[in-house]
């Protein structure tokens, strides 16, 4: 099931009860699905336009005087321009500012100054952050709740536009979904790349490859112990599908808990080979980067040095498209 | 209240200011000889626009008595956090004022401000760069009269501008003063933050620049410049003052002389960074931190140690 301004319906709702609750907006109102809630609450609402550096100190000021902001804006100028004013003025006193990111990885055709590839592995390195990420409208319903009860700073990988209805129950702070239990291969898939992962693992179960499946919202703390149980259950492989870089993200949090717990098994991570990457469809390049349900069969296939035929059917579902010109216009 | 005495209590406290800054300079020098080294420049050139701040325009509420600043327990976030160098500053009221620190390589003068007017317990600078102490050299938020980490420059008033937005959103009346020194104003956020105060026509917010015309590597104007700063607020539309920012009477009146009307006021308090020893004039402008490096130097420190200690007596 699809559905479409999860996030941008969500919120209002969601903050009718928050008065604490503010949001800051770098000029991209309608691309981050927040014109409703401008429209539902203005007094709430404040532009800071094009000025993040500004917009991250200005959200520790007003935390410490008992708000708690919600920063919206694209990740890459949430994580990667102010950098310093995130790590100095939210993260070090440990302000309960949270970070609504949009544009994850490669999902969007904006290139390479739109694509955060590198921010879930910057995020877990700062102390006192907590890194989140959505992967279905069941996901985008319940992220604020669990960002809202943390006591400090939160980073969200958020989507927008039309997304997949995965799940019927609530995320929990640092506790994987269970999709499915196997012995052969573990496999941890995180945001977009899960409904990709479902389809795969029906084709490899169908060629009799048990798996066992998990979906991670919660890339810092990822201490939940059903992560080591996983990693234990894997007969032949772990293997982790990110929408993002294979260095410091979920791949990266996978092999710290195996090795944590010495686990013989191999890790196959499957996301961007420590590239950047140019602006193009997000199918493009989720198959360019082998993030799609075929890729992903072919890739465990070969690992497990075995031909699994991909079903003519099994193409990549254009599940998270980018934002229509209805949003934009929204404004 | 008579004329008379409205003129007696401007000179009292005008010499009481002049007072506290004499004792700014002369602690920072002390600790200087002391410790083989400090940020003493930087106590010379602001040493009287902190004393004008904390005698006479802040309106801060008084504590019972000085506080000492115990060893160094943990950062935010974790088991046991050290407390906010902020209570220094008082109780927070709505309709008082705040005072946030920017230049963090200044800690030195705010400790021996906050000694000087009773807001530090006297010995606590004793520990004064030691490991484990608060009264770090470079401070941060649990070091005496710190609210904010800023020692990664052009990040306060941004800071600074959000806490006075939420208290104006809360329906507090009281200002919030933020100081700066002048390299900050080469930071490209200082004037994202410029930006935002106005465009939000904060004028609840006040920003003391310490100009003392001097950066690590020389003289501003050589290094990157950044005048002219009036016409570069001016054109942001804030309120700017020039003045001298050793002239004690003159920031008050600058502050006294302000009126709500939507625009965030700055204080250009120009300065010297020799004032009160003038042995260091032939170190500039290489004065960003301050050693003795000959036994001439140590004599000419002692001299003019004395010689503010003397004025002081």
């Amino acid at each position: 099931m699809i559905e479409t301004q999860v996030h941008s319906r969500n919120i209002v709702d969601w903050a009718a009860d928050k008065p604490e609750a503010v949001v800051l907006s770098g000029d991209l109102t309608g691309s981050t699905e927040i014109a409703a809630f401008k429209a539902a609450y203005p007094e709430r609402f404040f532009s800071l336009g094009m000025a993040e550096q500004n917009m991250l100190s200005w959200a520790g000021g007003m935390a410490r005087e008992g708000f708690v902001p919600y920063l919206h804006t694209f990740s890459v100028f949430l994580v990667r321009r102010p950098y310093d004013q995130l790590a100095m003025s939210v993260a070090y006193p440990n302000l309960p500012v949270k970070l609504v990111g949009f544009l994850p990885g490669i999902m969007t055709p904006g290139g390479v100054s739109h694509q955060a590839i590198e921010d879930i592995s910057l995020m877990r390195g700062l102390p006192n952050m907590t890194v989140l990420e959505v992967g279905d409208a069941a996901d985008v319903e319940s992220v604020l709740d669990v960002a809202h009860a943390v006591d400090g700073p939160v980073y969200i990988r958020m989507l927008r536009g039309a997304l997949p209805r995965l799940f019927d129950t609530p995320m929990e702070l640092d506790r994987v979904r269970h999709l499915a239990d196997g012995e052969d291969v573990t496999l941890f898939s995180a945001g977009i790349t899960t409904e990709e992962a479902i389809r795969a693992r029906h084709v490899l179960e169908a060629a009799g490859i048990s798996v066992t499946h998990r979906h991670v919202t919660t890339h810092k703390p990822f201490d939940d112990p059903a992560i080591a149980d996983a990693i234990r259950a894997a007969g032949s492989l772990v293997v982790t599908v990110e929408n993002h870089s294979v260095i410091g993200g979920l791949g990266s949090e996978v092999a710290e808990r195996m090795a944590e717990i010495g686990a013989g098994t191999r890790l196959v991570r499957i996301g961007i080979p420590d590239t950047f990457a140019q602006g193009a469809s997000a199918p493009y390049l989720m198959d360019k980067f082998g993030l799609t349900a075929p890729r992903i069969v072919e890739r465990i296939g070969a690992e497990l040095g075995r031909h699994i035929p991909v079903p003519d059917d099994l193409g990549s579902h254009d599940v998270t498209i980018d934002v229509g010109a209805e949003q934009l216009e929204a404004l | 209240m008579t004329t008379t005495d409205i003129a007696r209590t401007r000179t009292d406290w005008v010499g009481e200011a002049n007072d506290v800054a004499r004792r700014i300079r002369a602690r920072v020098l002390e600790l200087t000889i002391l410790k083989d080294g400090c940020y003493l420049s930087q106590a010379l050139s602001s040493a009287d626009l902190l004393a004008a701040l904390y005698t006479r325009v802040l309106r801060l509420q008084p504590l019972a008595e000085p506080l000492g600043s115990a060893p160094f327990s943990g950062v935010p976030g974790s088991a046991d956090p050290s407390p906010s160098g902020g209570r220094f500053h008082g109780e927070r009221t709505p309709d008082g004022d705040r005072f946030l620190i920017s230049p963090a390589h200044y800690a030195v003068a705010i400790y021996a401000a906050l000694e000087s007017v009773g807001r530090l317990a006297p010995g606590a600078l004793e520990s004064f760069n030691t490991d484990g102490s608060t009264l770090e050299m470079i401070g941060a938020e649990h070091s005496p009269g710190f609210e904010l980490t800023t020692g990664s420059f052009g990040q306060a008033l941004s800071q600074s501008a959000g806490i006075a937005f939420a208290r104006r959103l809360r329906g507090e009346t009281g200002r919030t003063a933020v100081f700066v020194s002048d390299g900050e104003l080469e930071e490209g956020q200082t004037w994202e933050g410029v930006q935002a105060a106005a465009f939000y026509g904060l004028d609840s917010l006040m920003l003391f620049v310490d100009v003392n015309g001097q950066q690590v590597d020389g003289l501003t104007k050589d290094v990157m410049n950044v005048e002219p700063i009036d016409a570069r607020f001016a054109a942001f539309g804030w309120d700017v003052r020039v003045l001298d920012g050793h002239d004690v009477e003159a920031i008050a009146a600058a502050v006294e002389s302000k009126v709500t009307d939507g625009r965030p006021l700055v204080v250009l308090a120009y300065t010297d960074t020799a004032r009160g020893v003038p042995y260091l004039n032939a170190r500039k402008p290489h004065l960003h931190y301050v050693r003795a490096k000959s036994d001439a130097d140590r004599e000419a420190f002692d001299k003019a140690l004395a010689e503010l200690k003397g004025e002081l007596a």
